[in-house]
């Protein structure tokens, strides 16, 4: 009987747009930034210089570069609240070896590149420690790192007793004071991670399976993909990024101060949701990720720039992530209904 | 039992706890052949797939693929290469295309380990094309349709050189001309040696695809034969066991019709338009009298589901009127519905039936909490106390009532869910698909409830895509792309009649009552895509 149906195209008309929505999703942002830049320039003369551009490289890189560490775990599904104080607490501890004792360091004086490493391992230890507790153990995400947020926050003001730690040497605040052809070696660092990871996620199976675990945990484990290694993985690598981001901060303001890295973490969901970053997992690209930093960045170097009072810059702030969220979102971003 | 055999699975056993979930079940499935493998909810049918498909070690037993030893449990991708199953439940990854789902994990790849994402398109359209298949492979898995998702893994499957391919009651979500199209893609794969092995509760489905059945009951091997061989009455007893097979038989097809003809509507749909992704309406009238169960038939896209849906004020009508007991309701108000006298049994009971957390009390009770209240509190021996009522009525069976539904069968989640519609005693109930995926003992008792709840009075709107649902029906109003397109006044009903209308074909609708306006242009095409 079924002889005289015909049989529907199998193509839909529905798969046509979601593509086509995905790459306007892509793309999104870039024209809301090319109108930012030329409302700067008319706001300040100084806004479409090199210097202040390169400038605005420099302050957010290393948030970028903690960007890319809460994408890669927010992709398979999962979130990361302690990347912040991860950032905060790596850079200390690599600060606080390095530095002497008469600037808060602990007075060992080790090489400044050992120091960095140190600073590195530690951010990944920390991601270990969260990624195990949380895939093996089986602990709520959110709340271990809410705990872990606190904790290494803590821990952080709690080694130097609130104290900053300065006089850092040369080559340990090359990464985030030093310029390469005029522009700023952290903006260098940035982008190239930006593309590493970018290939990564589009290019290798593993980066692949990261979209499958986030989208579908169980089609994926029966895909034969080893999702509990590959989720502690993320989260070791966030925990390197994130320090490196840390790392990269200390050497742009050319110390560590106690509190290092607070209230960073909305900053870094902010530009991940914005730069089309599913909370669900499953979805985002760093080409969005890259583009939320960059508007955020440029947002907040205008509202300096329009010497916006001091005092209602944090105001102003939120209500442009408020409206960037509501952009993203006619454009067919994060659903909250999914 | 020959080597040959694609899969191969002897003297398996295993125990959860104090429940013997399988005991000494031994089955092969032969190169170019299927096994349906039939049993009701409990009988052990998942724990053997997962057991074949390399998730589960069971207790005793092993098994053999290809005539070799199976890989080890705890490395999935092998056991992937020698055996496919496909779930109910789409194990796609939704936010993946279709290409990539397909190459998941085992994308080509070029130097360095950099997969190549245009070879792998290329190579998934092959495949595809090969077998016959018109697909975008760019599309989206979660922008396809849930027929064109089964295509995509079984196509999985095959490309990874599976020979052996398991189908979970792959037919539970599709209407009818799906299934033929499923069975149609399905044949040439055996004709290819393919063995399969196919699990379903329609029974007729196993007549059609497979070449011998195996039933299970409580976990025991009751009988192996060729389809050929054993009746539709035979199978259902082995199914049900002897104690209960007297109750199988005890209603019949032709319920007398209870209503009276001459009592005004107890619901009445006029003119009703409206738009859903599942399937639109337009300007469809529809009355159904107390006492009086009417029948809603229709493909999936036909718009019975959205009809059922706007009745309870989910979907929100564009146009026309639904009067309940004499009263309009308004678009869209599934709280005013409710409380007009409107019960509703969702067609989808693990999304809106019910929530899985919370125990049976307290979903049973979730439409009816205004009335076990004082002063806005709740009384606890009231509550137990209703619930103990609901919950009995339709035999749910429980650890006790406070056991949160999530963790009882489906056919015991769908009897909560009947409850809770049935709580108020409603004056209409509204059911779509109320015995979807549940087993046969279960589904009894649910139809029961409906048919008790018609012949105490209530107008029922019943929505199903089994016509063994609709032996309980007055009258069946058949729908095709949104529009009434044939009535059914007289039962016994006739399947070849009633699946031919549902398809839109002219012929087989009773002449006089073929809606000549909404004829099979009125364009849903494409429909039911999200």
């Amino acid at each position: 009987m079924s002889d005289t149906t015909v049989e529907p195209a199998l193509v839909s008309a529905g798969a046509r747009r979601g593509a086509a929505v995905n790459l306007i999703q892509q793309f999104a942002l870039i024209p809301v930034i090319v109108i930012l830049c030329v409302v700067g320039a008319f706001v300040s003369d100084s806004f479409l210089t090199l210097t202040n551009l390169a400038n605005v490289g420099q302050q957010i890189s290393a948030l970028g570069v903690v960007v890319v560490a809460e994408t890669l775990i927010l992709i398979t599904g999962s979130m990361d609240l302690s990347l912040q104080s991860n950032y905060g607490l790596s850079a200390m501890v690599a600060a606080w070896l390095v530095a002497p004792a008469a600037s808060s360091g602990l007075g060992v004086e080790i090489n400044p590149l050992l120091g960095l490493l140190a600073g590195l391992i530690v951010g990944g230890l920390i991601g270990l420690f969260n990624g195990a507790l949380i895939v093996k153990a089986k602990i709520n995400g959110f709340i271990l790192t809410l705990a872990m947020y606190i904790l290494l926050a803590g821990v952080q003001t709690g080694i130097v007793s609130g104290h900053t730690v300065g006089s850092l040497p040369k080559s340990f605040i090359a990464l985030g004071s030093f310029y390469f052809a005029d522009i700023p070696i952290s903006v260098w660092v940035a982008a190239v991670i930006f593309v590493i990871a970018g290939l990564y996620l589009r290019y290798t199976r593993t980066g692949r399976s990261l979209y499958a675990i986030g989208g579908n945990r169980e089609a994926a484990r029966a895909a034969g993909i080893k999702v509990d290694r590959i989720r502690i993985g993320v989260f070791i690598v966030g925990g390197g990024l994130a320090a490196l981001g840390g790392l990269m901060e200390a050497g742009r303001v050319v110390a560590v101060t106690a509190n290092q890295g607070t209230n960073l973490i909305f900053t870094v969901f902010a530009a991940a949701v914005i730069g089309g970053v599913s909370l669900n997992g499953g979805r985002g690209n760093m080409l969005g990720a890259a583009t939320g930093v960059v508007l955020l960045g440029l947002v907040q170097n205008l509202l300096a720039l329009a010497q916006v009072q001091s005092y209602w810059i944090d105001a102003v702030d939120g209500a442009v992530i408020l409206v960037a969220l509501a952009l993203s979102r006619l454009v067919g971003g994060e659903r909250s209904s999914e | 039992m020959t080597s040959t055999a694609v899969i191969e699975g002897a003297g398996l056993s295993q125990t959860f706890g104090r429940t013997r979930a399988l005991d000494d079940v031994s089955l092969a499935i032969e190169p170019g052949r299927c096994l349906g493998l039939v049993g009701r909810n409990g009988a052990g049918k998942s724990t053997i797939v997962s057991i074949l498909t390399g998730l589960r070690r069971p207790d005793a037993g092993h098994v053999l693929l290809s005539g070799e030893p199976a890989p080890p449990v705890g490395d999935p991708a092998a056991w992937r290469r020698k055996v496919a199953c496909v779930y109910q439940h789409s194990m796609l990854v939704p936010t993946l295309t279709v290409a990539e789902n397909m190459f998941l994990n085992r994308q080509p790849r070029r130097r360095w380990g950099v997969i190549s994402p245009a070879a792998m398109r290329t190579e998934a359209a092959k495949v595809l094309a090969d077998w016959g298949v018109e697909l975008d492979v760019t599309a989206l898995a979660g922008a396809i349709s849930v027929e064109q998702r089964q295509i995509v893994e079984i196509a999985r499957a095959l490309s990874a050189g599976t020979r052996c391919l398991i189908l979970d009651e792959p037919t539970a979500a599709l209407e009818r001309a799906a299934v033929s199209r499923l069975f149609d893609r399905i044949r040439p794969l055996l004709s290819a040696g393919v063995g399969i092995l196919y699990i379903s509760h329609h029974l007729e489905e196993v007549y059609e695809i497979c070449d011998e059945v195996t039933v299970l009951r409580d976990g025991r091997h009751v009988v192996t034969a060729p389809v050929g061989e054993i009746g539709q009455d035979e199978l259902v007893a082995a199914m049900v066991g002897a104690a209960d097979a007297a109750d199988v038989h005890a209603t019949t097809i032709d319920a007398a019709p209870t209503d009276d003809p001459t009592a005004e509507p107890v619901l009445s749909v006029r003119e009703l338009t409206a738009v859903d992704g599942r399937g639109s309406v337009s300007g469809v009238s529809l009355d159904v009298r107390p006492g009086e169960c009417v029948g809603l038939l229709g493909l999936a896209g036909s718009g019975t589901t959205t009809l059922a849906d706007a009745v309870a004020g989910l979907v929100r009508a564009r146009s026309g009127q639904i009067v309940v007991a004499g009263r309009v309701v308004p678009p869209g108000r599934p709280d005013v519905a409710l409380h007009r006298g409107v019960g509703y049994v969702p067609e989808d009971r693990h999304d809106r039936g019910y929530v899985p957390l919370l125990g049976v009390a307290d979903n049973v009770t979730m439409t009816i909490n205004d009335r076990l209240t004082r002063y806005g509190v709740l009384a606890p021996a009231r509550h137990r106390a209703a619930a103990r009522e609901l919950a009995g009525r339709l035999d749910v069976v429980s650890a006790g009532t406070g056991q949160p539904v999530g963790e009882l069968s489906g056919g015991n989640q769908q009897k909560v869910v009947v409850a809770r519609a049935l709580a108020r005693d409603p004056k209409v109930v509204v059911a779509v698909g109320p015995t979807q995926g549940v087993d046969v003992a279960s589904k009894r008792s649910l139809l029961g409830a409906l048919e008790q709840a018609r012949d105490g009075g209530a107008g029922v709107l019943l929505v199903s895509d089994d016509l063994a649902d609709l032996a309980i029906a007055n009258r069946i109003v058949v729908l095709v792309r949104g529009g009434v397109f044939a009535e059914f006044t007289e039962p016994p009903w006739d399947r070849e009649r009633l699946i031919a209308a549902a398809e839109g074909l002219a012929s087989a609708a009773p002449s006089s009552t073929v809606d000549k306006q909404d004829g099979p242009q009125a364009g849903t095409e494409g429909e039911a895509q999200q």
